[in-house]
């Protein structure tokens, strides 16, 4: 069956050629920083499994250490020059529009319809269809607007190069997560939250929940992580069974109010973060600084309105 | 309950304001915490190892990078500026507020996968808004085309998070129910999904308010800045 073990193989086959071809760019000064980073991805794709948990362990510590101390460098590459693009641009005109849209079609068609066909495991489906987009958005390129397929990995090499370290941050994020919760320290913070409640008042009570899904989940960086923590402290024991509110409203407005944490926080690198690099961002942290306000008024509004709403 | 493994928290908050590597940061998180609950050295970069290998469906998305670069060499990104410099009126506010407006759309009813930072913003929408805001108001320096562009990538993410929930079968949603569940509430997708029409409603309207101000300050700035600057 066709499933994420195929996909890993996938993007391990892609990510070693990123290495190779960052091997050969003499015009990159830290072109072995780069190829040992990208090889070491690739590794883990095509032998995470087979590596053991320390394995894996040291693999990730080395390619922390060579991104965070010798850093990567940005290589140089053949591309199309500004004007080539502009004339490309205006021969293809709304055919460049068609492999673009490929990818979410595809992985929208193939998460409702794949499932139904036994070549393919249900339980990844997603990225399954993903990856079969990506393939034939590859293909269309070649064939609707001439794109070398050579040509297309090195420039995914180049938008992986202006990624650099940030390409790696969810991932290590969501380990972040798992160590944390093995360490215990949700139920330190859930435990810190449910002291810090004034009691009585009833408009308390839904602050101190929409603000303390927020808090928790900028800290952890995701809101999922926080839902379960700060319901079990706050939500169940004070607004549902002293104060008499009702659940749906709550938990809905609830994670909500997580997600307005979500907009605030270099935590959640894959919203935040990478975009800034993406986009070519000098500040780091320019994404965020355009969704906080939102953010903000978001959170007092929820709050305002889950009082409104939560006892009717 | 100890309160010590909140130590590595105090690593990452810090470090990230620091802004010193993140990723060192991260490890140094992990490796704190993991000693302070009582792990060893080796036990916590096997804790760390096993995490992140389980986690490598997160960095699946890189796929995408290569068909984005292959499109962006044959000139997509002056494509999608060429079409909106040629809609008269077309502004920043009216091109990212169109995208907000369609994303939590397609998202409330469950078309997640139309949209996304490195498929549709970086080569899309970013360049269509830098387009609309350059076509109005002449070049603009480059800080209000970053600015311009970090808009489009919180188009994006406030279109996306305020609307699925709307969407009943979306992992959040489920989240919810089973917890309630073991909890011994019972409450029905639905219930969740309509609670979250309000947020979602002010969401859009106090984004696009913030969008609206935004513009405007943008035909402000591009009036006072200095010429020497435009490029």
């Amino acid at each position: 069956m066709i499933g994420i073990g195929a996909v890993y193989v996938f993007a391990g086959l892609v990510f070693a050629v990123i290495a190779l071809l960052s091997a050969g760019d003499s015009g990159n000064p830290k072109r072995w920083a780069n190829t040992a980073f990208w090889g070491l991805f690739a590794l883990s794709f095509l032998a995470g499994d087979y590596l053991g948990d320390f394995g894996n362990g040291l693999l990730v510590l080395a390619m922390v250490l060579i991104a965070g101390t010798v850093g990567l460098g940005i290589g140089k590459n053949q591309t199309t020059t500004v004007q080539q693009r502009g004339t490309s641009a205006r021969l293809y005109r709304n055919k460049l529009f068609i492999p673009a849209l490929t990818i979410p079609v595809v992985t929208l068609i193939g998460s409702f319809t794949f499932k139904h066909i036994a070549l393919f495991n249900p339980a990844q489906i997603t990225l399954v269809s993903l990856s079969i987009g990506v393939i034939v958005a590859l293909l269309l390129a070649r064939v609707l607007l001439k794109q070398p397929i050579p040509a297309a990995f090195q420039e995914g090499r180049k938008l992986l190069d202006l990624l650099g370290w940030a390409s790696l941050l969810p991932q290590m994020l969501a380990a972040l997560g798992a160590v944390f919760a093995l360490a215990g320290v949700g139920q330190a913070i859930g435990g810190l939250a449910a002291q810090a409640i004034p009691g009585g008042s009833r408009f308390a009570a839904v602050a101190a929940y929409t603000i303390g899904m927020a808090a928790f989940t900028a800290i952890m960086g995701n809101a999922f992580a926080a839902f379960p923590v700060m319901t079990a402290g706050i939500g169940l024991p004070l607004i549902i069974a002293k104060f008499g509110g009702d659940a749906a409203v709550m938990t809905a407005n609830g994670m909500l109010s997580g997600f307005c944490g979500t907009l605030m926080t270099p935590m959640a690198a894959n919203f935040n973060i990478v975009p800034a690099a993406l986009l070519g961002l000098h500040d780091r942290y320019a994404v965020i600084k355009a969704q906080l306000p939102t953010a903000f008024l978001l959170l007092a509004a929820n709050t305002v309105l889950m009082y409104a709403l939560v006892f009717r | 309950m100890s309160l010590l493994p909140l130590l590595g928290v105090l690593v990452v908050v810090l470090g990230f304001a620091a802004r010193l590597n993140p990723l060192l940061v991260v490890m140094a998180g992990a490796i704190v915490s993991g000693l302070a609950s009582g792990l060893d050295f080796a036990g916590v970069i096997s804790a760390f190892g096993k995490a992140f290998n389980d986690n490598r469906y997160v960095s699946v998305t890189w796929l995408v990078l290569p068909v984005i670069g292959a499109l962006e060499r044959a000139g997509l990104q002056e494509r999608a500026r060429d079409m909106i410099a040629r809609i008269r009126g077309a502004s920043v506010f009216s091109i990212l507020c169109l995208y907000l407006l369609m994303r939590q759309s397609a998202a409330a009813i469950g078309l997640n996968s139309l949209g996304g930072q490195a498929t549709m913003v970086r080569p899309l929408i970013a360049p269509m808004a830098e387009a609309a805001g350059e076509a109005r108001l002449g070049a603009l320096p480059e800080k209000l085309r970053e600015d311009i562009r970090a808009q489009a990538a919180a188009a994006e993410n406030v279109g996306w998070f305020f609307g699925e929930d709307v969407f009943v079968a979306i992992g959040s949603i489920l989240l919810i129910k089973g917890f309630l569940e073991q909890n011994g509430i019972s409450v029905e997708p639905l219930q969740l999904a309509v609670w979250s029409i309000p947020t979602a409603v002010l969401a859009f309207v106090i984004h696009a308010t913030r969008l609206y101000v935004f513009d405007r300050r943008l035909v402000r700035a591009s009036r006072t800045a200095p010429e020497g600057n435009r490029a």
